[in-house]
């Protein structure tokens, strides 16, 4: 019987040394590539006629692209431009690996916490140095919020710290265990399938039915609000508050 | 039933029991062995970031491109809509002010010619009737004359009947002017 969390394995495919560095190509090292295969693959293919009447595919392209674009001109305006590639980068690199971690058999690197969380200190970290840069010292008013009272701040200031620390830790624990989560449970009930035999088999799969459904939204949904997160924490630093 | 439960029961248990007593589990999670963070780590980078250099130079401007040109060519197309449209609608005042003036003329030569046909008739009807009065007072005079005429003749024809049946009734002659003087006073008489 097969354990459920061993999907999640990460097998070495091919054993490379950099000196003191381990970076042997893995199971999922290998779905990243895939993934900017195929999101490349995706973008560039589809917009090959230029079409000013597009297709399906070009439609589906632009509208990634309109997506991304809408959602960094709502939440964080126009200086939000500059760091359009990045956010769209983020969110197709998410999506598709999300989305190619739904097909069977494969590997969905975004269910790993050593990966969402380095995607999110990146986030943190950069957001952070473009505040500073822009703000300079200033930057530091954004853990006293205006209007509240100076006798409040030395409550006020530990908790909003702690709030500002805490954003890289609850931006990668969403994505990772929102993953590892629907892919365990498709997993626990696929193994009830054939030892429930022919008769009591299909109550395990019709929720795996279910489930997949409901995890092909999970995946759009997850790489989306890790997006609109770092398009607000994007905001913060460009505005403060 | 109750042993058909207790069987599901117990294939459900074996099936978890197994799931959970596998040497992976208890290993402890996949994802917090650390020795595999570094390959990963090194992969996400590298992927990343061609990601992002194919990204923001090659597919995004492309992308970008395209939708630009399309609402270019929205753009210049209402623009030229507009035109047309501002044409077709000064043609339609400059036909509509056409339409105006031509209904305008068309009225005064109405109205030119029904003041005209107006007056000739009135003209023509004033004619008629002084031509109508004159005729009759001529048929007035004439019957006038007539009547006249007539009562003239009654005097001689009272006469000639009132000699004749004297005659007859009488067998005598009688005087013409007898007769006459009888007939002015019974006429007189009724009139």
């Amino acid at each position: 019987m097969a354990n459920p969390l061993e999907q999640f394995t990460i097998k070495t495919l091919v054993p490379i040394q950099l000196g003191e560095v381990n970076a042997s190509l893995t199971n999922a090292g290998l779905f990243m590539v895939l993934t900017v295969a195929a999101v490349t693959l995706f973008l560039t293919l589809g917009m090959t006629r230029r079409a000013a009447v597009p297709g399906r595919w070009q439609s589906m392209a632009e509208l990634s692209y309109e997506f991304i674009a809408g959602m960094i001109r709502d939440n964080v305006g126009n200086e939000g431009r500059r760091y359009f590639p990045f956010v769209f980068s983020l969110f197709m690199f998410i999506l598709f690996a999300n989305l190619i971690g739904m097909i069977p058999y494969s590997f969905t690197f975004t269910s790993h916490i050593a990966v969402t969380f380095t995607m999110a200190m990146v986030v943190f970290l950069g957001v952070t140095v473009i505040a500073i840069i822009r703000h300079g010292l200033h930057f530091f008013s954004f853990f006293l919020p205006t209007g509240v009272p100076m006798v409040m701040a030395p409550i006020l200031v530990p908790i909003e710290v702690l709030s500002y620390l805490s954003r890289p830790i609850s931006l990668s624990i969403r994505l990772f265990a929102n993953m590892m989560a629907g892919h365990t449970m498709i997993k626990v009930f696929a193994g009830f399938v054939i030892p429930l035999g022919i008769l009591g088999g299909w109550a395990p799969l019709t929720v795996i039915v279910a489930l997949t459904a409901f995890e092909f939204l999970v995946a759009f949904l997850q790489a989306y609000v890790f997006t609109v997160l770092t398009c607000l924490y994007l905001n913060d630093a460009i505005h403060l508050h | 039933m109750n042993t058909h439960r207790k069987h599901i029961l117990g294939v459900i248990g074996g099936v978890l029991a197994a799931q959970l007593a596998s040497p992976a589990l208890a290993a402890g999670l996949p994802q917090l062995d650390i020795a595999t963070f570094t390959p990963q780590l090194v992969w996400l980078a590298i992927t990343f970031v061609v990601l992002y250099l194919l990204m923001s130079r090659i597919a995004l401007p492309r992308i970008g491109q395209v939708i630009e040109e399309r609402q270019h060519r929205i753009e210049d197309n209402l623009a030229k809509a507009e035109t047309l449209r501002a044409d077709a609608a000064e043609a339609e005042a400059s036909y509509e002010a056409a339409l105006a003036k031509a209904r305008a003329d068309a009225h005064s030569v109405m109205v030119e010619v029904h003041d005209q046909v107006a007056s000739e008739a009135a003209a023509k009807l004033a004619d008629l009737s002084a031509k109508l009065d004159d005729n009759l007072k001529q048929a007035e005079d004439r019957l006038v004359q007539e009547k006249e005429k007539a009562l003239e003749s009654l005097g001689e024809i009272a006469t000639e009947v009132t000699r004749a049946l004297t005659e007859q009734l009488t067998g005598g002659d009688v005087s013409d002017k007898d007769i006459s003087k009888a007939v002015g006073t019974a006429l007189e008489a009724r009139q």
